[in-house]
């Protein structure tokens, strides 16, 4: 069981002494693993990119990289999302856009920065027209650097994520059960 | 044709419309009278000995110092394998010519992008609005005096510079 939920040994300090182990004696703990094993290996993004770290992000998806293996798809519509990876140079004028997006996606959403640009304008930062960081305009979890990020590093943002979703705990958080 | 004799050939049709080739320039340039810049295009297209079928280019310069807004016409025949380059010297304060997109349909997304960046308009054209930047976008931002706003829509223009923070930061803690 440990074994099937991945990194709950580590996860010990947050979880409190029984998470983890076999013999489990509450069973919220029970629902929150299987609850964020089944959210960790289905993080579905939205199909987006700006410039040419969608490049990157193609090959991450590609056969080399394969992003599907670890359970992620490219969704075409941000309502049935749960990630949103902002690859590319961020315009003011897309920026507005990226914010309609985000607030589209539906609870829990997480957004991955990949690049430089999206991170904090990048090459182009002391440009008129491009945002001086996505995180400006929503929330990031997690920050991909590079110029454009190798689809090895994106692979270690999306397990990043993964990692945080596994040590969340959905059901306390999102409906106060003790 | 040389860029001379083109240059010659025009100032013998149209005198003082076009004015100081610059023939030492790495690409060779004259000046055109901005009032009368269809009549001379006009010439340039359809004189059989210029046969300047493409425009080629259509862009904007700032010249703060003299006060000047300098709109840069490239044609190009292919016909006739030559080229020839003319600028339309515009006043800063109010730049307006007359659009080129009944002559070449190509000057419609040029003279939009140069009035999108450089403020300058184009009487006559069927569509000038903003091309590139967003329709709610204040300024020109190719012109030298261009000031970044403090903010765009709530977004901030400026970052802070991660070496200060950091700075900031070791003032904290000690």
């Amino acid at each position: 069981m440990g074994q099937l939920f991945g990194h709950a040994t580590q996860r010990m300090d947050r979880y409190g002494d029984d998470s983890g182990s076999i013999v489990q004696t509450r069973v919220t703990n029970v629902i929150n693993q299987v609850l964020n094993w089944g959210r960790a290996n289905s993080v579905w993004y939205l199909l987006f990119g700006l410039a040419c770290c969608a490049i990157e992000l193609m090959q991450t998806g590609g056969p080399r990289g394969d992003l599907e293996r670890f359970g992620s798809a490219p969704r075409p519509s941000p309502r049935s999302s749960d990630l949103i990876i902002v690859a590319g140079t961020l315009t003011y004028k897309m920026a507005l856009r990226v914010k309609r997006l985000y607030d589209q996606m539906s609870e829990p959403k997480y957004v991955i920065s990949m690049g430089s640009c999206s991170n904090c304008g990048g090459l182009f930062q002391y440009a008129y027209s491009v945002c001086k960081g996505v995180d400006q305009i929503i929330p990031v979890d997690v920050y991909v650097p590079g110029c454009p990020p190798r689809p090895e590093a994106l692979l270690e943002g999306l397990l990043k994520i993964q990692e945080q979703i596994k040590s969340e705990r959905y059901l306390q958080e999102r409906y106060g059960i003790a | 044709m040389k860029q001379q004799e083109i240059f010659e050939r025009l100032h013998a049709k149209h005198g003082g419309a076009v004015t100081d080739f610059q023939a030492g320039a790495k690409d060779p340039w004259c000046k055109v009278d901005p009032a009368r810049l269809v009549e001379v295009c006009r010439t340039l297209r359809d004189d059989p000995e210029l046969d300047m079928k493409f425009l080629e280019n259509l862009t904007g310069v700032d010249y703060p110092k003299t006060n000047e807004i300098a709109v840069v016409y490239h044609f190009t025949s292919y016909g006739k394998r030559h080229d020839f380059c003319m600028k339309a010297m515009l006043d800063r304060e109010d730049p307006s010519v007359e659009t080129l997109s009944g002559l070449w349909q190509c000057a419609r997304y040029n003279e939009r992008e140069c009035y999108d960046l450089l403020g300058v308009i184009f009487e006559g054209h069927p569509d000038l609005r903003r091309v590139l930047l967003p329709d709610d976008w204040e300024g020109y931002p190719l012109r030298k005096d261009f000031t970044e706003k403090d903010d765009y829509h709530g977004i901030p223009t400026v970052r802070p510079n991660p070496i200060d923070l950091f700075a900031i930061k070791a003032k904290g803690k000690a």
